[in-house]
């Protein structure tokens, strides 16, 4: 950290990046941030999962309760993520859930409606077919309303980690941030380029990591979604599409 | 044996979906709930598995109330094909059949064997075992819904519209191999349907329902063409149940005349004196297998040489044949109006002619028909 201090040089005079203090940076603080930056958004999106699916199960069953629970979760969304940091910040200080409270309300936005439209597109006859078979209301949903769902929940859970891990670096104005304090503190506080080039390199390279192990998830836990066509045993890549 | 009794469906608000039905629905037979679109059939059919709670009246299976049963132990009792098969996207063809021997704890091999046993049963390949339901035709997936229904071998079968989703050719080969099905498993069915066509083919009874979920008529199906109790059931049957009600005639007590055969290599003159002595203007050309060639007219013969051999002439065609021995006088009749010369050709398992049928004789047969309303054995086709 020390080094940093002393090369400080204005922007446009160095090169866009400069290798060597990425070489003698790279443990401390580059990789350092980059788990907190993770930790930052798998914490939101686990903690946000765990709070649509109930709330998402409810806001199936009991339609007039979706209105409710979808205009809260906008309401808060619309609050400007720089406000809710700063609010927090009596209660929470600088503990990671001064960041971590707003990015799993931002996360609701998007999974809640995933998983309650999910759920309400399983077919009624599957769902009937599943009453008349003598399932149990909790076996029902365990066994076959879920799992029929969980193509559009993981569908939000890519959209929503990808927000997120973008999202992150905002909550640096109050000294967390993982990658984003490498853009701002270690960047743009002191006009040093390749910390901002860093920090957006391996936030976007992050998003991509992330949204391609839940692509794998996806194919693993839902092999049948890819067995339109008449064809024997399951297939991995072919013609699949990355989407 | 399934008994209602003074059954009625009254929702909060006041709808009526079935009112005061009494009805007993006959054990190891197919019972056809049909009706116009809103009539309660569907609502009639879910009371039996405790899908819809009946408001009054009782319902009992064997004597027990349903009511004295736990809704989710009497459903696992009860097989159930719902319209558009209703299978699992998210599991296996082999895994949807299994489900219900899953729910009640079978251990794994022994639910894949029934499964595995249930497909050969209802005509699925066994390569099928591993798909997903979304890689399958309607005709397969429906099959699926079936052998699912019965995996856990259940007396009482329900189907609500199985097969209106499938187009008719489909259609028709499904209901024959449900009614295979039925002669071999001898399942309590209840088969709901709003196509009047379907009802008579498969079932053993017929439960008409009107409008405003009142039970019109409750009887054989060959009874119910003959003798709808009133407008309404007359105009739901539709204008042509007289003809349809020839299905339940055997074709095999038409009288078949063997006169109006001829050799294809019989001469054109001996021909011609065979249809005059036998006042039969047309005749048919059969091979050497007694199989159909075409028809011949007198007036034809009449106007060659009589040395021509008749398997030489212009025939005419003879258009469709009916089976003697598994046809109904309705496919006999089908085929006399179908055919030019007017007269249809018997023939045997083998498509060896036995005779050919004049309009004429068809209609005194059809006359006996209606004149001894309870008689008639069941025939296909």
């Amino acid at each position: 950290m020390a080094t940093v201090l002393r090369e400080r040089v204005p922007m446009g005079e160095d090169p866009l990046i400069r290798w060597d203090w990425v070489w003698n940076n790279l443990d401390d603080p580059i990789l350092a941030l980059l788990l907190e930056h993770l930790h930052l958004s798998l914490v939101p999106l686990l903690l946000g999962l765990g709070i649509a699916l109930p709330v998402g199960i409810v806001c199936a069953r009991w339609q007039r309760v979706y209105p409710w629970a979808l205009t809260t979760v906008n309401i808060l969304y619309a609050v400007p993520s720089i406000a809710l940091f700063f609010l927090l910040l009596p209660y929470t200080s600088f503990s990671l859930w001064t960041a971590i409270i707003p990015l799993t309300i931002y996360s609701l936005v998007i999974l809640l409606p995933n998983v309650t439209d999910g759920l309400r597109q399983v077919p009624d006859h599957v769902r009937q077919a599943a009453v008349a078979m003598g399932f149990g209301p909790i076996r029902r949903l365990v066994q076959v309303e879920l799992p029929v769902a969980t193509p559009a929940v993981i569908a939000g859970l890519r959209v929503a980690a990808v927000a997120t891990i973008s999202m992150v670096s905002v909550a640096s104005l109050v000294g967390l941030g993982g990658l984003g304090q490498l853009i701002l503190s270690w960047g743009f506080d002191r006009q040093f380029a390749t910390p901002i080039v860093v920090g957006t390199v391996l936030s976007v390279a992050l998003a991509f990591a992330v949204d391609g192990l839940l692509v794998l998830t996806q194919r693993w836990l839902t092999p049948w979604t890819r067995m339109a066509a008449p064809r024997r045993g399951p297939r991995i890549g072919g013609g699949d599409r990355w989407r | 044996m399934i008994t209602f009794t003074g059954v009625s469906k009254r929702y909060p608000g006041g709808t009526v979906a079935v009112d005061q039905l009494d009805l007993e629905v006959p054990a190891a037979r197919t019972t056809v709930l049909v009706g116009p679109s809103g009539c309660g059939k569907t609502t009639t059919l879910r009371m039996i598995n405790r899908m819809v709670e009946h408001t009054e009246g009782h319902i009992a299976i064997d004597g027990q109330d349903i009511r004295a049963r736990d809704p989710v132990a009497l459903r696992r009792s009860i097989g159930y094909v719902i319209q558009q098969a209703g299978l699992f996207p998210h599991r296996t063809v082999q895994h949807n059949i299994a489900t219900v021997p899953f729910l009640v704890g079978t251990t794994r091999r022994a639910a894949l064997r029934r499964s595995a046993e249930l497909m050969e049963l209802v005509g699925l390949a066994p390569e099928l075992a591993q798909r997903y339901p979304q890689q399958l035709s309607g005709g397969q997936q429906q099959r699926v819904g079936v052998a699912r229904a019965l995996a856990a071998d259940p007396p009482i079968l329900l189907m609500d519209e199985p097969f209106s989703a499938v187009d008719p050719v489909v259609r028709k080969s499904l209901q024959e191999e449900l009614l295979r099905l039925q002669r071999e498993l001898r399942k309590t069915i209840v088969f709901v349907t709003h196509d009047i066509d379907e009802a008579v083919r498969i079932g053993d009874a017929i439960a008409v329902f009107r409008p405003g979920g009142r039970l019109a008529q409750f009887d054989h199906p060959e009874h119910l063409l003959a003798e709808p109790v009133d407008e309404f059931v007359e105009a739901f049957l539709g204008y042509d149940r007289g003809v349809r009600r020839l299905s339940f005639f055997p074709a095999s007590e038409l009288q078949l005349r063997r006169a109006a055969i001829v050799d294809a290599d019989h001469p054109a003159g001996a021909a011609l004196g065979q249809a005059r002595s036998k006042d039969e203007p047309w005749l048919l050309a059969v091979d050497s297998r007694e199989h159909p060639l075409g028809w011949i007219h007198a007036d034809t013969l009449a106007n060659t040489a009589a040395t021509t051999p008749v398997g030489e002439l212009d025939l005419v065609r003879y258009g469709h044949v009916f089976t003697v021995s598994t046809d109904s006088l309705r496919a006999a009749l089908d085929a006399a109006m179908l055919s030019p010369a007017s007269r249809a050709v018997g023939v045997d398992r083998t498509g060896r002619v036995l005779g050919v049928v004049r309009q004429t004789d068809l209609s005194a047969a059809i006359w006996d028909a209606g004149g001894n309303g309870a008689a008639g054995t069941r025939a296909h086709g």
